[in-house]
């Protein structure tokens, strides 16, 4: 193997193994905070040496005692320092001074991966601050390879997951699995943490951002985790379905100089048909279960799309259909308005815009950029350029994302440049 | 959402009136700044932090026909200059303004906040949605 796949092979193992051993030393050691650090530490070290040194016999052994040891060395430099200032000797580092126990007797458990997610996922913490922790303490990526995913500061992602831990140690919650309705109420937390980093990384991909930690994977690579562990939760096979089948398309939906291509220009020879198989399955499968959640809907709808060879074989009735149900489900500004997009494919241009009219005085979506994104579409099909091009202009002035603006700008000059054409 | 914070001083008759401050007043500003840094630091919302140079050498550059720079200024009469920005990675826009504010009441001569203008816009870093 030459070097490079060496270091990407023990990358892919570091990340699989990250969690297990984690769950262990946490089990182990009760502070989970302390075990995170020594676990991150054990990693670290083992991305460095076994590229040359070759992958031990047993990685997740090695992490383990390496990690435990990174504890007993900290406990006692602490110890020792204590011991100075107080001139007290004491045996308790003696505790800490076992040998390690046979890898055998290591408590390994699959669902150690499930406890510290909903630890990552706590409702104390900020969405930021539980991505930032779930990406390390359960993706195994380092610090560095996360700082550079959100673009700040290796110092400020540090700090940032070090008050996270800080956050969960001050309410009090052991490294146990919640039980009954706590357990449902926070997978639902856990599911919106994993959609949060897909759509993070699904935006930020391709173009110029290349280098970028590839958090859409991480994500794919998260959920499917979940889903080995929860196989009949519909919600977990709805949300991996969900990331694949919107991963399918992101060869199509970006140009060369990292320009947003729409949906319905997109080159669909470039969909990745084993994203969409592997989606259309798990779709096919949540829904026949019974209990359909949003997310699995939003995976329907997805599935409809990719299922359409070409754009105008799309089946916007069925579209139609499944938002409906969605907006009675979750009471979302944003669904409401691609129901309008849907139903002014199905009826017509005018009945998308009444849609809108009726979201107006939503102040939830007051000063958004996407009702006027999607107003300016809908006036652009009914044949009404000028409200077109003042739309798509104030959408570009109140989105915060370069590529979107690039586009709605570039949708207003074609529509300006056309009619200045036609006026001649 | 990522928000930059740019922090507009009074030009005054110099470039930079604090030569005329007390040294403890001086030095309690530079105090506070640092501070203030940390703070943001220790909170997990600090991207990036930059103070300039005095403004006496500002130049408005631009190209010439031949592509070469034509250079215009110092601008004396200019009431407001740049004097340095953050870029904060923060939850919300209030919190961006609440930074803002606190950077705004820096002391001043005898401690009195100076209430400096901070311009507050956010970094084209969001992702699409579409």
């Amino acid at each position: 193997m030459s070097t490079e796949s060496t270091e990407t092979a023990v990358g892919h193992l570091l990340r699989e193994l990250a969690p297990q051993v984690l769950g262990a030393v946490a089990r182990r050691h009760g502070d989970f905070a302390a075990a995170e650090d020594a676990v991150q530490e054990a990693l670290i070290s083992a991305a460095v040496q076994w590229p040359s040194s070759g992958i031990p016999a047993n990685p997740r052994g090695w992490l383990y005692h390496v990690a435990l040891r990174r504890i007993t060395d900290h406990l006692r430099s602490e110890m020792a320092r204590r011991r100075r200032e107080e001139a007290v000797a004491t045996d308790l580092w003696a505790e800490w001074a076992f040998v390690p126990p046979p890898d055998a007797e290591i408590g390994f458990e699959g669902d150690d991966t499930l406890v510290l997610l909903f630890m990552c996922c706590h409702p104390a913490l900020t969405p930021a601050s539980a991505i930032a922790l779930t990406l390390r303490a359960v993706g195994g990526l380092t610090t560095a390879e996360i700082a550079s995913a959100f673009l700040v500061p290796e110092a400020t992602m540090a700090q940032r997951i070090s008050r996270a831990k800080g956050s969960i140690k001050a309410s009090g919650e052991g490294f146990t699995m919640p039980a009954g309705a706590e357990r449902a109420e926070r997978l639902g937390a856990v599911l919106h943490v994993l959609y949060l980093i897909f759509n993070e990384g699904y935006a930020s991909s391709g173009g110029p951002e290349l280098q970028r930690t590839d958090l859409a994977n991480e994500a794919i690579r998260l959920a499917r985790a979940v889903h080995a562990l929860l196989p009949g939760d519909g919600d977990v096979a709805g949300l991996l379905a969900l990331m694949l089948l919107t991963d399918a398309r992101r060869a199509a939906r970006t140009g060369p100089a990292g320009e947003l291509i729409p949906l319905d220009e997109q080159d669909r020879a470039l969909w990745d048909p084993a994203s969409i198989e592997e989606g259309v399955a798990l779709v096919s499968g949540a829904l026949s279960r019974g209990r359909v959640g949003a997310y699995t809907l939003q995976a329907a709808i997805a599935a409809v799309h990719d299922e359409a060879p070409r754009a105008e074989d799309t089946d916007w009735a069925q579209i139609l259909a499944l938002y409906g149900l969605l907006e009675r489900m979750s009471d979302n500004p944003m669904v409401s308005l691609n129901r309008a997009i849907a139903a002014a494919m199905v009826h017509g241009p005018e009945r998308g815009l009444e849609l809108l009219a009726a979201l107006d005085g939503d102040a939830r979506l007051r000063g958004h950029y996407r009702l006027d994104a999607v107003r300016a579409h809908l006036h652009e099909r009914a044949g009404d350029p000028e409200r077109a091009i003042a739309h798509y202009r104030a959408a570009a002035e109140r989105t915060a994302s370069i590529p979107e603006r690039d586009y709605l700008t570039l949708k207003a000059a074609r529509l300006a440049a056309a009619r200045r054409a036609a006026a001649g | 959402m990522k928000f930059m914070m740019m922090m507009h001083a009074p030009r005054g008759t110099g470039d930079y009136q604090v030569g005329d401050w007390s040294p403890d007043d001086f030095k309690a500003h530079i105090g506070f700044m640092h501070g203030f840094n940390k703070e943001l630091m220790d909170a997990g919302e600090w991207v990036d932090a930059q103070g300039l140079a005095a403004p006496g050498e500002a130049k408005l550059v631009r190209a010439g026909t031949d592509g070469a720079p034509v250079t215009d200024g110092p601008f004396a009469e200019s009431k407001e200059f740049l004097a340095g920005y953050w870029i904060v990675d923060v939850p919300s826009p209030e919190r961006a303004y609440e930074l803002a504010a606190k950077a705004s009441a820096a002391p001043g001569p005898g401690g009195a906040p100076l209430n400096m203008a901070v311009e507050v816009r956010q970094v084209m870093s969001g992702p699409p949605e579409a």
